[in-house]
């Protein structure tokens, strides 16, 4: 044990004498660590959050008994399947409106909840009392209790007059719902007597068959591996996923490109030790224990940066979440246990990962070589050829999925494999183009520049592949961004081509403003409007019923129309579907689709099809009164109107007045605009921040790649010093050499970046979300990501380069007798 | 009884696809205290005796007895475990580790092997005049003054068998004169054998016997 000891303290004593080398990898490690590690701390959160909100009381998580048709089940089949030894709960489901909003609302039968489904504990022995006794009480959790503005105890009044039972805040409850007993359930949704669903329990016994019941009206429901919120959010979570797994990647390159240099460094004591008597195994266990060691303890650190960063970004997250699916989330972070034990396995796992090469190498290290410092180098370029033919397999494997792949896991893999060719074919490249340079070049010192810096790619190769990567995505997300943002203000002009939107609190009173407003002579139009849910192919849609009107007509965001698209949507038997919609079910103009209704199936001819950007959910447009015709349930308590702009703000405040609507109920266009692209703005920004994170982990494993080489490169740079270059002409030379390097990096990053942008926009985007932008390229954004990397690689190469410029000449007399 | 016995050592190398026989059968006997030199033309075999002495190879045929020792036996781990308890290996290229101090360095074998002896290493440093240089580096010192290092590290074991190749390639010939008289009588006074490498026919007439490889044989 205490020459294991002693081997450790040897080849620690290099990490002594090498203090930035061993700051490299352990900020390789952190920085692969923390981004890592954030994006799952975001993603866990996120998902958590969805399995409360899947759990309530069941929810999807029990399986559970419902009518085929889809309707009401009567009471007393709950009593009749309890006697026949079902271990049945029932539930009663619907939504109510609280001054103008709308929440879905729970009833349950606390006794018989089966005792596996989690929120059951909730409603407690001392609360239980409290729950069912009069006047009861209505469990709501406390961010929905502060989003209704509302305090404990209230007893809101609800749009059909019904009182609700005084509110008490429940911490575990999931946001978005309001938890009663199931007879004030049936009372305040006006549906007495009647159960949504039954859950059911897991309590073994004989049960007599369902046909037996309910005229064979039920049917068992398994539950769902993944919610529906899970589903929707999925290609959110994934883009996380791929920005933490890129900037891991990243951070690797940096580790591996330490740990590279290190090894050879420490060669001539690898092999002393060896001569001295280590055998290889005790010596590579020893390296590998130290490497482990390492990586547990920028793991460690790698944590607390990751919680930090998903800290900062979970508001933007949940509000991203919140605007685009109405997922709630809380904005606070609370961590288990196996993400922090995941985290120091990936920083392990990547570390060994990184370290492969090297370990390689050790094991199978010859004792009787000499020493070769500069044998890295010389490796890595024997490699070339080598990685130009990988590069070249991966640019194969990415044709292959773009061919072959349907799914969005596919996108990204073509996106991948794309990127790490580039970026294994980058060294070739720029050995190409500096042996170019150097051909041209006709002064001494103009040749040794060429044909120093082509030396020095061998060194940079991972710091610049590294770079390539995070420029070209940021290239990439920047192009996608701009054009989604351009795409998306001439979309929401489309969408919200009225001036003012109201949403009654019922239709007693939406009657009441429209016959209000068509007194009203700035009111040039009204428009009501109405939206119904239903299921079309396995998924929610949402069936949208629009009025026949200019409005729409000028407006309404068509891609593809048949002739007299508008006139065939008032005979109702047309409609418009969204372009997700239509790729999910691969319709075209002229096809038919049968919209389950109500009053039966309802076939409507595709008409058109339209853009509906940010919609994870499918949507059919269709006549108002076709809608209502066919779901005579809908409430039309929507309506757009139409305003000179400048009459917009009286005729908003008369509605505020007369009508007591407030600012939920009643919107102006250019407020509902601006809360679109604050919605917009919060998912960018957390892209953005990731962005940022990458290109700034890039410009570490710049700078810490010159760093580890600065001392190596004083034997190539001493003699030109001692033949009469100046130190501080050395600096200016080296640091040119560097921006030079970065230059034609960043410039080659450029096109692969367009690339990534078109993958973006042409495969993922089109199998993550269903739909596709317009691909458009902004010469600006690029010049300005080329100065900003030209910027990175100064500030990069100015430590190593004013060290240089200050160098005590003793410091490189002594390369002479030293170093060689 | 022999510190070293070899028996009809044969070794020969691949170069350009064509075998070339270094070593063709060589004896060497080395008595304990006895101090041996080893000298013959470049490409003699003479480093490749030595490596294969060390266990730092593995030889084609013949028997190496290292203080009893069969080393063409021995897997990688017993090999490693002769060098660290019986030899003191010494090259020309110091082969010091530039990260430890001089201190560290010195005692470096021995802590491997457990037999750090702080009263010998005392008397090492105090012998190789190495007490003002302890804190240093090995960068920091001349190649002579690295050269004693690497001897008081070979030493400090109290090795059989101390294994020198080239020891003063590196050095000017005053220089290479200090060191070797410092490391006869330090040979002298732990009573190991002595087997040198050496081109140097003036510094083979400082040991006790000659040996002289010609084409892969004891001349």
């Amino acid at each position: 044990m205490r020459r294991v000891l002693w081997i450790l303290a040897v080849l620690l004593s290099h990490w002594r004498r090498h203090p930035m080398q061993l700051a490299t990898l352990l900020i390789g490690l952190i920085s692969a660590t923390a981004l890592w590690s954030g994006v799952q701390a975001l993603n866990q959160r996120a998902r958590s959050s969805y399995d409360r909100a899947a759990a309530i009381f069941g929810g999807a998580r029990t399986p559970m008994l419902v009518a085929k048709d889809g309707k009401m089940l009567p009471q007393s089949v709950f009593a009749q399947l309890r006697r026949a030894g079902w271990p049945v709960s029932p539930v009663v489901e619907g939504r109510v409106q609280i001054d103008g909003r709308a929440i879905r609302l729970l009833g349950i039968e606390p006794f018989s909840i089966p005792r596996e489904v989690g929120d059951a504990p909730m409603v407690g022995r001392s609360e239980l009392e409290a729950f069912l006794t009069p006047p009861h009480r209505t469990l709501i959790s406390p961010e929905t209790l502060a989003d209704f503005g509302l305090k404990d105890g209230a007893t809101p009044r609800l749009s059909n007059d019904a009182v609700m039972p005084p509110l008490m805040a429940q911490q575990q409850l999931a946001p978005g719902v309001l938890v009663v007993d199931i007879s004030d359930a049936q009372r305040l949704l006006d549906k007495p007597g009647q159960i949504s669903r039954l859950l059911v329990g897991k309590t073994p016994g004989a049960r007599e068959p369902l046909q037996s019941f309910a005229g064979g009206r039920l049917q068992l429901v398994q539950p769902e591996a993944e919610t529906d919120l899970e589903r929707l959010t999925d290609s959110f979570h994934l883009n996380l996923t791929a920005f933490g797994l890129l900037s891991f990647v990243v951070g690797l390159f940096i580790v591996n490109s330490a740990i590279g240099l290190a090894f050879e460094q420490r060669l001539p004591v690898l092999r002393t030790l060896r001569a001295c008597g280590v055998s290889a195994r005790q010596l590579n266990a020893v390296l590998i224990g130290e490497l482990i060691a390492f990586a547990l303890v920028a793991g460690f650190v790698g944590l607390v940066c990751g919680y930090v960063i998903a800290a900062t970004l979970l508001p933007n997250v949940a509000a991203s979440l919140r605007g685009l699916y109405g997922a709630q989330v809380p904005g606070e972070l609370s961590l288990r246990p196996e993400w922090w034990l995941a985290g120091l396995v990936i920083s392990v796992a990547g570390a060994l990962a990184a370290a492969t090469t090297s370990l390689i190498k050790s094991m199978r290290l010859p004792i009787l070589s000499t020493a070769q410092p500069y044998a890295w180098q010389e490796a890595q370029r024997r490699w070339l050829r080598l990685q130009s033919a990988v590069a070249l397999a991966f640019f194969v494997a990415a044709g292959l999925l773009l061919w072959l792949g349907q799914s969005l896991l596919a996108g990204f893999g073509v996106l991948a494999a794309m990127m790490l060719g580039a970026a294994l074919l980058l060294p070739a490249i720029l050995e190409l183009v500096l042996r170019l340079g150097e051909r041209g070049a006709r002064a001494a010192l103009a040749q040794w520049f060429w044909a120093d810096s082509r030396q020095q790619i061998s060194g940079l190769s991972l710091a610049l592949m590294a770079l390539l990567l995070a420029l070209a995505v940021n290239v990439g997300v920047a192009t996608m961004v701009e054009t989604f943002s351009r795409t998306f203000l001439v979309w929401l002009d489309g969408r919200l081509a009225a001036d003012v939107y109201i949403s009654a609190a019922d239709e007693a009173q939406a009657r009441e403003i429209q016959g209000w407003l068509r007194t009203r002579p700035e009111a040039q139009a009204v428009l009501p409007g109405g939206r119904a849910e239903t299921q079309l192919a396995g998924a929610p849609i949402d069936v949208l019923g629009l009025p026949d009107h200019d409005t729409y007509r000028e407006h309404w965001p068509l891609l593809q129309a048949g002739p007299d698209a508008w006139k065939q949507l008032v005979r109702g038997d047309a409609g418009f579907v969204s372009e997700q919609l239509a790729r999910r079910l691969n319709l075209s103009l002229g096809d038919s689709i049968d919209i389950p209704a109500p009053t039966g199936d309802w076939r409507i001819t595709v008409a058109g099809i339209y853009a509906d950007y940010g919609n994870p959910k499918g949507q059919v447009t269709v006549n108002v009164a076709a809608l209502t015709q066919r779901f005579p349930a809908t409430p039309i308590t929507r309506m757009a109107v139409r305003a000179a702009p400048a009459d917009v703000p009286k005729l908003i405040a008369d509605l505020t007045d007369k009508f007591g609507l407030d600012g939920r109920n009643v919107i102006d266009q250019a407020t509902v605009k601006q809360e679109s692209k604050q919605i917009f703005n919060r998912t960018f920004a957390v892209t953005g921040a990731l962005n940022t994170f990458t290109l700034g982990v890039a410009a570490i494993a710049l700078l810490t790649s010159l760093l580890t080489l600065a001392n190596s490169r004083l034997p190539q740079l001493a003699p030109l010093w001692a033949i009469g270059l100046t130190r501080r002409r050395l600096a200016e030379v080296e640091l040119l050499k560097t921006l030079s390097l970065a230059g034609l990096t960043a410039l080659l990053a450029l096109p692969l970046g367009l690339v990534v942008a078109w993958c973006l926009i042409a495969i993922v985007n089109v199998k993550a979300f269903g739909w596709r932008l317009p691909f458009d390229v902004f010469p600006l954004q690029l010049i300005r990501l080329l100065i900003v990397t030209l910027v990175a690689a100064l500030i990069a190469s100015l430590l190593p380069v004013l060290r240089l410029a200050r160098m005590q000449p003793a410091q490189l007399v002594r390369t002479f007798t030293i170093e060689r | 009884m022999l510190v070293l016995s070899v028996r009809h050592l044969t070794k020969s190398y691949r170069s350009g696809g064509e075998p070339i026989k270094v070593l063709r059968g060589v004896d060497l006997d080395v008595a304990p205290g006895e101090r041996v030199a080893l000298t013959g033309e470049s490409g003699s075999g003479k480093s490749t005796l030595l490596h294969l002495i060390a266990g730092l190879d593995a030889a084609d045929g013949g028997d190496i007895l290292l203080d009893g020792a069969a080393v063409g036996a021995l897997d990688d781990a017993g090999r490693a475990a002769i060098r660290r308890e019986r030899l003191g290996l010494v090259f020309q290229q110091f082969n010091l580790v530039p990260s430890l101090s001089v201190q560290d360095n010195l005692s470096f074998q021995a802590r491997l092997a457990g037999r750090h002896d702080p009263a010998w290493h005392t008397e090492l440093v105090e012998r190789l005049g190495l007490k003002p240089l302890l804190k240093r580096y090995p960068e920091q010192l001349s190649g002579g003054q690295q050269q004693r290092v690497a001897i008081g590290r070979a030493l400090a074991i109290k090795p059989a068998l101390l294994l020198a190749d080239e020891p003063t390639g590196n050095l000017d010939e005053d220089t290479a004169d200090e060191v070797m008289a410092l490391t006869r009588d330090l040979v002298a006074r732990t009573g190991c054998g002595f087997l040198m490498v050496t081109h140097s026919a003036r510094l083979a007439a400082m040991l006790d016997r000659h040996v002289h490889l010609h084409a892969g044989r004891v001349a």
